[in-house]
């Protein structure tokens, strides 16, 4: 009978965290921010038809980077307890906390006790009836949920596209300044992207019931140099 | 958070994701006999940009109006809608239950189903309440929408084992649809346009409220009127109450010169 080799939980917990952070960081970033008639998703994504950011429910909004296949599995899984719950309670009774809250603990669950851990961070956004109602929460790969007030960076050299987003975020900003902003802070000092390196969704505060919209190509064009 | 082994994963079906998780409605036992609320006359035609669909208000339990500002015409998704016709807690709930099922196929998917997609979809959940229509809770809808691969809008009538047939210019349902479909049988033309569909449904309804007493009129008394929608490239679009309170005005003062 062979016995395994001691290794220390320590080195196992930082292995895996290493592991992920790794496979996260060859993808590309994604910025969310808001603006003063909702929240802003930009994303550094030259496919038209693999999404990194999709619809929730009616005022919630999915984002994903990292292996696509695995935060693909968590954004169904979302939509499927978004919609069990607005079926079985109300539509109002879904809340971007408590999915963050799943997700965490799904995320916790498989960094401590799977072989590999998942390598992704994601995000829920809702956006609220009011400015203060609006909520971002960055959940990491090992199930750390992350509160942010007003703009969050996933994935890439988040040090870096933090900082130009710190240094440009402002309250009440319109919604072509934030997907600006957004956009420049993925791109870095040294490229310019353009519309169709993006994918770019709002939460419009005022889009009736459902109020996730995609930004177009062209819409994404205008709003750049507007 | 409802995860799946890649066999047991319900994909984009809401209703067999209810299943799954053990929250699927289950078939009504209720007897025949029951006084439920029924609803009754919807109609639904095809115009130049699309289709029209109107239906009554009037909820009836046996021989007492048991509702009298129903909404038998819903917007089921952004290019369809549906108008039901029969027990209305069933039509209800099965509303509903499509109404997610589009919108969830739509989010999972990452695009809406196409409106033939839409119109087998109902017409399974139509076949699923079979059980409890043998138990005199028959559901009868109506799917129309406007069908963006087309580009023309469609129609759809059921029959209560899910059979599902197209219509080609217009079909009524409920119990008055014998006098609006003849009413819009008679006044139907190719290509009418946007205000004469209009009008040509809400006399659908008219002559129906006239003869059959368990389908409503307008009832300007209390400021309720029959739901018209139209559905167009443009989508869905409800036609507000001062517009047919107009229409509806110029019926009656017709209906007075005679």
């Amino acid at each position: 009978m062979t016995m395994p080799f001691y290794v220390a939980p320590e080195q196992v917990m930082k292995d895996r965290a290493d592991y992920a952070r790794k496979g996260i960081a060859r993808g590309r970033a994604l910025v969310a921010v808001r603006y003063a008639d909702g929240i802003a998703l930009v994303a550094e994504n030259p496919s038209t038809t693999l999404r990194k950011i999709s619809e929730i429910y009616d005022r919630i909004a999915f984002a994903g980077v990292g292996k696509y296949n695995e935060f693909d599995q968590l954004r169904v899984a979302g939509v499927r307890a978004a919609d069990l719950k607005g079926y079985q309670y109300s539509r109002d009774d879904v809340d971007a906390r408590s999915l963050a809250n799943n997700y965490a603990q799904i995320l916790g669950q498989i960094f401590t006790h799977e072989m590999k851990p998942m390598e992704v961070e994601i995000l829920v956004a809702e956006v609220g009836l009011v400015p203060d109602g609006d909520q971002l929460f960055h959940i990491l790969y090992d199930g750390t949920v992350v509160d942010e007030r007003h703009y969050t960076v996933l994935g890439g050299d988040a040090e870096a596209i933090g900082g130009h987003m710190k240094q440009h975020y402002a309250d009440g900003a319109r919604m072509e300044t934030a997907v600006r902003e957004a956009t420049k802070a993925l791109a870095g000092s040294e490229r310019t992207l353009s519309a169709n390196d993006l994918e770019v969704a709002l939460l419009v505060r005022t889009n009736g019931r459902r109020c996730f919209r995609r930004l177009s190509e062209d819409a994404v064009a205008i709003a750049l140099v507007s | 958070m409802p995860m799946f082994q890649p066999g047991a994963d319900p994909g984009s079906s809401f209703p067999e994701l209810l299943k799954r998780v053990g929250l699927a409605p289950s078939g009504s036992d209720a007897a025949g006999d029951l006084a439920v609320p029924h609803a009754t006359t919807c109609v639904a035609l095809r115009f130049a940009d699309g289709v029209v669909m109107a239906g009554d208000r009037r909820a009836t339990s046996g021989n007492l109006i048991s509702h009298r500002s129903m909404e038998k015409v819903v917007q089921a998704d952004e290019f369809s809608g549906v108008a039901i016709a029969g027990a209305a807690g069933p039509a209800m709930e099965m509303v509903k239950l499509f109404q997610l099922q589009l919108e969830h196929y739509e989010k999972v998917e990452g695009g809406s189903l196409s409106l033939e997609g839409k119109a087998n979809q109902l017409s399974m959940m139509v076949r699923g309440n079979l059980p409890a229509a043998m138990q005199g809770l028959v559901v009868v809808p109506i799917f129309a929408g406007y069908d963006l691969r087309r580009g023309n809008g469609r129609l759809f009538t059921y029959d209560v084992t899910g059979g599902r047939y197209e219509e080609h210019d217009y079909v009524a349902t409920g119990s008055g649809m014998l006098h609006a479909g003849t009413v819009i049988k008679i006044g139907w033309r190719d290509s009418l346009d946007r205000a004469a569909a209009i009008a040509l449904a809400c006399r659908g309804i008219w002559e129906a409220a006239d003869a059959d007493s368990s389908t409503g009129g307008p009832d300007a008394l209390r400021g309720i009127y029959p739901v018209v929608a139209t559905i167009t490239a443009a989508g869905w679009a409800r036609v507000p109450d001062s517009e047919l309170a107009t229409v509806f005005e110029s019926i009656a003062a017709e209906v007075r010169s005679r």
